[in-house]
């Protein structure tokens, strides 16, 4: 990594007088197995890196600064070179805007967090084939009803990034992924279901098969036999998978760069009640337990607790620099960035939505009546994070008389986001860590319209 | 203005010198396999943003690498570098080639064909386009945009485009080349009124480059994303249940994009994980459905001239007349059944193994006219513009989300209805589809598949599905 950081530096080295850089660097390695019917499907490994350049032209004083981005994927010096080049042209060309600065160190410290762990690249690739195909012979023979394992992946990741610029920051990250997922098929022609089961972590060590393979079955044999379900309101519990996706969307919202340029519907509601007393929201990536945990945000500065929503009342938005100069504050060490090709923005990266008391046991038995989700569709096509709209396909259970009952299809839940929030009848203690931006546990939401049969 | 190219390009496309591909081809088989390839490509994109009345992002890429693949049985090893030299591309092949476990490897040569490509005519290449000349089309379209309604809050409008050079050979002697020129501008308005915000997107996505611009004004589009979400802000919840859906021409070949086009690609009926398996020749839709898959329609967003894998596109019909005739085909796939590609082989970038994908997607024009569909359609939602969709193929359901709605009421469209999912299941929706209008257009969009995406087209005329579940709220 510290090579990472001098090639990183040797690149800002190259500023012009009137000039700020910031550039990210980032080298990685893949590994990639898909089992099927016993063997090897397809096996893929793969060393990638590149590079990506922020340049700013320093506008005269109080005219702003002009940005410009360039990337490649390469770290080849002739195609860095010809990457800076590119961002030098490109700023020439952006609006001169006052707002636009590169983060500059602010004095807090970064929490170490270790998230490498060796095994990833010291474990055998014999014993990582191993892994996808014992998980495809599990779920095949978990259960008689299971007929296809469409595909059992096991897959790890190590990344190490670096970034430097002109106004001091200099850090490095490194990160370790490992994880195992199957997709199981259950049923006949004449009534087929589907489940996908996973599990996640730093290495191949902590991955449970034995879990990712009894998640797949459970719930695609669980729904065998799903009909459509009547239409009406109803009290609608999510399980932790889609609880965790639901939160990644409201995550959208509480983005500060949304907020100052009026895409959010939690615009101008700072210390105004927007949920249900339970309901806390904190956005942590100082703890190791989450998928996305880091030490350093997308621009160098130390990531931290962030309490977004306290007792149901909304406290803050998450900046990064730019955003929060555009809102007059401070960023809040939550820049993120999807890789070397894209530029920073304002986002959560570990959504934790504080624990209640009760498990999904006890929630199903306490509501009653009640439709369980299990998975939902078209999350991004059926949820507008700028008008709150919310309405999307949905599978799961029938809950009555707090259990499980009939298995359920093609039917659409809906509501509006805001509305939903404050609707919050029971957040469960059963936190799941999950890939992506948030945890997730079981949720119950009162008053939302189930569409199905007429 | 700018510089225009004639495609192909053949020698541009040398990536890879041909000696070099053969040696590599022949060395990925040293420990046996059936059939090695090589994917060379070198794209560059550039966009630019023009956000909140100013020009907020310059952005400039490029990617440049190989993809190298060895097939030994049912088994594919794949291993890709960013370095194009003999060197980096032997120590690809050797990764690669690491699955080969049947043995049989023997020393091979490769002799490669001339080069396939195809005549994708003549081009204004972006990168030959003066920034600034890019710049003005983006404030001419927020400036569009602002002064359709006093409503509109927030304007965002991008454009970009992309060249990729592929070059792609394997060891049966396959070589081929191709250069892609794709352009997209889309605009993104918010509208804020007393019932909160409204947001409306259109976008122009086509493989061709700037001389796109002399055909489409950027006015019209930043206008009919701004008239959409002012249109919005007057919506009313849309209903909850089972409704008939009459779709505008051109606003949701996604439907059969999801509905069925995932369903009829020949990974997931190998694997017999689609609702499809084992039904052609049977009626699967309604005599009046006859849907093609057309990766060659010339600028249409899910156009090339070779596929990922170097096969030529087709015009592949999959249903006719309500009846499957077939499926669509990757190399791998085609092999396994002893049968051709479709050209249906994509892959996201020199990163990512092919698998089966659709180009440009369309079901067929009727003879009806579309008004009088509407006429005689008593209740119901007429629809002009759809979102995102997503479908599971093992049980065919699928959902798409409505970005622009109306009420339909004796046989007239009334009020505009506020966004929500449309959810139904794929054989079901396509023997409900009973009307099928003469006004047929394309829309383009990305498909997500296995974590690739890929651009591609959907078409259709405005058409009546008898009953849709609508997740509404009212």
């Amino acid at each position: 990594m510290t090579d990472l950081l001098t090639l990183a530096t040797s690149v800002v080295d190259q500023a012009r007088p009137g000039e700020s850089m910031e550039v990210y660097v980032t080298r990685g390695t893949e590994n990639e197995v898909r089992a099927y019917e016993g063997a090897v499907e397809s096996l893929t490994s793969a060393d990638s890196s590149g590079v990506g350049i922020r340049l700013i032209l320093d506008g005269p004083e109080g005219e702003g600064s002009r940005l410009g981005f360039a990337w490649a994927g390469s770290l080849d010096p002739t195609v860095i070179e010809a990457a800076l080049s590119d961002a030098r042209d490109n700023a020439r060309y952006a609006t001169p805007d006052p707002d636009v600065v590169l983060a500059v160190p602010d004095g807090q410290a970064a929490v170490d967090i270790d998230l490498w762990d060796d095994r990833v690249a010291s474990t055998a690739m014999d014993a990582k084939i191993a892994l996808a195909i014992d998980l495809e012979r599990a779920t095949r023979g978990a259960d008689p009803r299971i007929r296809q394992v469409s595909s059992a992946d096991y897959s790890d990741a190590r990344t190490e990034v670096a970034l430097a610029s002109t106004t001091g920051i200099r850090s490095t990250a490194r990160r370790t992924t490992a994880s195992v997922s199957v997709d199981a098929i259950a049923g006949d022609a004449a009534d087929t279901q589907t489940g996908t089961g996973f599990s996640v972590g730093r290495s191949p060590a902590d991955l449970d098969s034995d879990w990712a393979q009894r998640e797949a079955v459970e719930r695609a044999t669980r729904l065998l036999g799903a009909r459509k379900a009547q239409s009406g309101r109803c009290t609608v519990i999510f399980d932790p998978r889609v609880v965790s996706t639901l939160l990644s969307v409201v995550a959208s919202a509480l983005s500060g760069e949304a907020v100052v340029k009026g895409r959010s519907f939690f615009a101008g509601r700072i210390g105004e009640v927007v949920a249900h007393p339970s309901v806390t929201l904190v956005d942590d990536p100082t703890d190791p337990r989450a998928f996305a945990a880091a030490a350093y945000d997308a621009e160098g500065l130390a990531c931290r607790r962030n309490i977004l929503i306290e007792d149901g009342v909304l406290r803050m938005f998450v900046f990064d620099t730019v955003s929060a100069r555009r809102a007059q504050t401070r960023s809040t060490g939550s820049a993120v960035r999807g890789g070397f090709a894209g530029t920073p923005s304002a986002g959560c990266r570990a959504l934790l939505l504080a624990p209640g008391t009760q498990g999904a046991e006890e929630i199903l038995a306490s509501v009653g009546d009640a439709l369980y989700v299990q998975s939902v569709t078209g999350m991004h096509s059926g949820v507008n994070p700028v008008s709150g709209d919310f309405s999307v396909g949905a599978e799961g259970l029938m809950v009555r008389n707090g259990v499980f009952a009939e298995p359920v299809r093609e039917v659409t839940v809906a509501s509006m986001l805001q509305r939903m929030l404050q609707s919050v009848v029971a957040i469960g203690s059963d936190v799941r860590w999950l890939p992506g931006v948030a945890a997730g546990q079981t949720l119950a939401i009162g008053d939302m319209q189930l569409s199905g049969d007429n | 203005m700018g510089t225009t190219i004639t495609i192909p390009l053949v020698t541009d496309t040398a990536l890879i010198e041909a000696d070099v591909l053969q040696r590599v081809l022949a060395a990925a088989l040293d420990r046996g396999g059936d059939l090695s390839e090589v994917f060379a490509e070198d794209s560059t994109t550039s966009s630019a943003l023009f956000d909140d009345r100013r020009v907020e992002e310059l952005s400039s890429g490029r990617s440049r690498g190989a993809g190298i693949r060895v097939i030994d049985g049912d088994t594919t090893g794949f291993a890709h570098t960013a370095d194009l030299s003999e060197a980096g591309l032997m120590a690809a092949a050797e990764a690669a080639a690491s699955v080969a476990r049947q043995g049989g490897g023997r020393t091979r040569t490769v002799a490669l064909g001339p080069m396939n490509g195809r005549d994708r005519g003549t081009k204004t290449l972006p990168g030959s386009i003066a920034k600034s000349a890019k710049l003005e089309l983006l404030v001419r379209a927020d400036e569009a945009a602002r002064s359709a309604g006093g409503a509109i809050s927030q304007v965002q409008v991008g454009c970009g485009d992309t060249r990729r050079r592929v070059l792609i050979a394997n060891s049966d002697g396959l070589l081929a080349g191709d250069d892609q020129i794709r352009t997209r501008f889309s605009v993104m308005c918010v509208a804020n009124g007393d019932t909160g915000l409204q947001t409306g997107f259109e976008t122009l996505a086509r493989t061709e480059g700037f001389e796109v611009f002399d055909r489409y004004n950027v006015e019209d589009i930043a206008r009919t994303a701004a008239v959409r979400a002012l249109t919005k802000l007057s919506a009313r919840p849309a209903p909850s249940g089972e409704v008939p859906i009459v779709l505008k021409g051109g606003s949701g070949g996604i439907l059969f994009h999801e509905a069925c086009g995932h369903g009829l690609e020949a990974d997931h009926i190998i694997k017999d994980a689609s609702v499809y398996t084992g039904q052609v020749g049977k009626l699967v839709a309604s005599p009046l459905v006859t849907l093609v898959d057309d990766g060659t329609v010339a600028g249409e967003w899910g156009n090339f001239g070779v596929d990922d894998e170097g096969c030529a596109p087709a015009r592949n019909v999959l249903i006719e007349d309500g009846v499957l005739t077939d499926y669509m085909w990757d190399l791998l796939r085609a092999r396994q059944e002893g049968r051709a590609s479709s050209g249906n082989g994509r892959r996201q970038s020199y990163q990512h193994l092919p698998m089966v994908r659709m180009t440009n997607t369309y079901l067929l024009a009727g003879k009806e006219n579309a008004d009088e569909i509407v006429a005689q359609t008593p209740t119901g939602v007429y629809v002009t513009k759809l979102g995102g969709g997503q479908v599971n193929t093992a049980t065919g359901d699928f959902v798409f989300g409505t970005t622009e709605a109306y009420l339909i009421e004796d046989g007239h469209i009334t009020e505009p209805l506020r966004d929500a999912n449309l959810i139904g299941n794929g054989p079901e929706v396509l023997r409900r589809i009973d009307a099928v209008a003469n006004d047929f257009d394309m829309t383009p969009g990305t498909c997500g598949k296995d974590g690739q995406s890929v651009p591609v087209g959907c078409g259709q005329a405005t058409l009546r599905i008898t009953g849709v579940t609508l997740g509404g709220t009212a």
